[in-house]
């Protein structure tokens, strides 16, 4: 069991001894990003491919299924169809912004990367403020659309950048919100301890995972929907609202620049998927104790395989909303919710040292759903317009 | 309660996604150039003249009365009489096209020609790849490219097709008893030269 968990680390422990002694910390750090650009490289082409099969068969068609078997080497026909494409820059465009946006979406948000913890022993970075930092990085990418949508001097690039401002920065208020509550009970913001806090099992195979209290429930739920807004992906694409806008502040892009946006937004998607799993799936742990001999790397894989089918599930199943319904949703619903949350988490932790028949498993889950249910119910009829009452008409037959 | 309508979304694709893969209502895709669907009996791309028997200019049924040329809407049709006629169906002698060339480049698939169309000689096809690295004298259609026989009319719109043939067999034999008639009549006479090239037309 060991060996199988550990042999990532054993592999790279080994290859870095084989470089000589001075070059040894360059080696190990090579090697860790050589390999995570790889694995997140591939998982993209795979995404991609996967992604349009799965949207295909939810709309009653087959997606790709040309290259390839089964349609598997799409990816590399859009990178050759990607590559040589001409490269178009607007004339009037600022050329040096312009080149540079794609470069600041895509760069930093292999950073992130370094921080999550893809199993035993196998986090690049171990920072004390990880989570702070991870979220730090991903607020890189609201600078390099508003890049792109600026230098284009193009108005459907500078109204889909605005959009785009508008909402990730309206989004990044509940994601950090919801994850408030972790710190709060892990007592740390490091992500490996976020993890070890979540180890061990209840009754001896309920997983300690924050997503299994009424907190960890609701705060997976403000998660994912808020990230689902910070990568721009349905139903929060406005951004790129093509029925709009074209593509927001993608019109003027093309070939290999448009590909870099591409490949930045889905790395950031990866990196925040990573992230729920890690804050609220148990990270590497195994669901099941006497499932614990796979190895850890492949529990993290299937959490975020299945994180990342939900994603595309969501992006199959909802349109686009508007853009008031947007903001609304955020600012009156997401956020008020998210505090609430807080409060419950407060009393899960602190309803732990009351009385111990009080603080049997099921009283606690009553006292937090007790909390978060009517204000969940309360939000979604009154303070959101999306949600007022049909409207009667007076003439109408 | 707010989400419901997600969930019920959400159940709908999964439902399409997992019934995909057992159920054929749930995935209606033909794969194309594998698979194709059997054209329906009213399709229409681009009109194509119809001839009798196995001789594309003897069996045209074309007269050359350039009435489709003129409702054509698009004017892509253009006619150039011949001077020499030919026996139609009937053995009436009738006029023929020198020259009947279709511009597909202007075409728009109306299908007027066909329903101005007196002798039933214009119809329209279900040809659809019709592409062509010239933009011009490639997609003029020639008399010769046109003229398409009866049986794959039959074949391609079967219903209008035998209609039509049981009405042109109903004329035939009309015409035939008239010439027997006609020539039981003038019994004592010897057969004319015009009634051997009446046996002859068809």
């Amino acid at each position: 069991m060991n060996a199988l968990d550990q042999v990532f680390v054993n592999l790279q422990g080994w290859l870095v001894g084989l470089a000589p002694a001075g070059l040894r910390a360059l080696a190990a750090m090579v090697l860790i990003i050589a390999g995570l650009m790889a694995v997140f490289g591939s998982c993209f082409a795979l995404t991609t491919v996967m992604e349009r099969k799965a949207l295909g068969r939810m709309q009653n068609r087959y997606g790709p299924n040309r290259v390839g078997p089964c349609g598997l080497f799409q990816p590399l026909a859009d990178a050759v169809k990607m590559l040589i494409k001409e490269d178009v820059v607007p004339f009037s465009a600022d050329r040096v912004v312009h080149f540079l946006a794609p470069l600041v979406l895509t760069v930093p948000i292999w950073l992130a990367f370094s921080l999550l913890p893809f199993g035993r022993n196998m986090t690049a970075v171990n920072l004390d403020a990880g989570v702070l930092v991870f979220f730090a990085i991903g607020s890189a990418s609201e600078l390099a659309v508003f890049m792109a949508g600026w230098s284009s001097q193009n108005k459907y690039s500078l109204i889909g950048a605005m959009r785009a401002i508008a909402q990730m920065i309206s989004y990044e208020v509940p994601l950090v919100l919801s994850v408030v509550p972790v710190v709060m009970l892990a007592g740390a913001l490091s992500l490996e301890q976020i993890v070890q806090a979540q180890a061990g099992y209840a009754f001896g195979f309920l997983p300690r995972w924050n997503v299994l209290t009424p907190w960890g429930m609701v705060g997976l739920g403000l998660f994912l929907t808020a990230a689902t807004a910070e990568s721009n992906r349905s139903p929060f694409d406005l951004p790129e609202g093509e029925s709009e806008i074209i593509a927001g502040y993608l019109t003027e892009y093309s070939g290999f620049k448009y590909a870099l946006f591409f490949l930045g937004e889905y790395l950031g998607l990866f990196a925040i998927t990573g992230l729920a799993v890690t804050l609220f799936l148990g990270g590497w742990q195994a669901p099941l104790p006497w499932l614990a001999w796979l190895p850890s790397w492949f529990w993290f894989a299937l959490k975020f395989a299945a994180l990342m089918a939900v994603f595309i599930w969501v992006r199959g199943a909802l349109p686009r909303l508007r853009l008031d319904q947007r903001l609304n949703f955020s600012w009156k619903f997401l956020v008020p919710l998210a505090l609430v949350n807080i409060l419950a988490a407060a009393l899960w932790h602190l309803s732990r040292q009351w009385n111990p028949i009080f603080a049997a498993a099921g009283a606690r889950w009553l006292l937090g759903l007790a909390i978060i249910f009517p204000t969940y119910v309360w939000l979604g009829r009154t303070v959101n317009p999306l949600f007022v009452p049909v409207r009667e008409y007076s003439y109408a037959e | 309660m707010l989400g419901v309508g997600i969930i019920r979304g959400l159940i709908e694709t999964g439902r399409n996604f997992a019934g995909s893969y057992v159920r054929s209502e749930r995935l209606t895709t033909v794969q194309y150039p594998e698979a194709r669907l059997a054209p329906l009996e009213n399709a229409r791309t681009i009109p194509f003249l119809v001839y009798d028997g196995e001789d594309p200019v003897q069996g045209l049924r074309c007269t050359a009365c350039t009435i489709c040329e003129q409702e054509c809407p698009a004017r892509c049709i253009h006619i150039v009489k011949d001077t020499a006629k030919k026996p139609d169906y009937v053995g009436k002698m009738q006029l023929q096209p020198a020259v009947f060339d279709i511009d597909i480049s202007v075409c728009m698939g109306c299908g007027i020609c066909v329903e101005v169309c007196p002798f039933d000689s214009i119809q329209m096809d279900l040809v659809f790849n019709l592409t062509a690295t010239d933009r011009f004298a490639a997609l003029l259609l020639h008399k010769e490219r046109l003229a398409k026989s009866n049986a794959y009319f039959n074949q391609i719109h079967p219903k209008k097709s035998s209609g039509i043939d049981a009405h042109r067999a109903e004329e035939k034999s009309k015409a035939e008893a008239k010439a027997r008639a006609a020539a039981a009549a003038t019994t004592a006479k010897p057969p004319p030269t015009s009634a051997a090239t009446c046996g002859a037309g068809k």
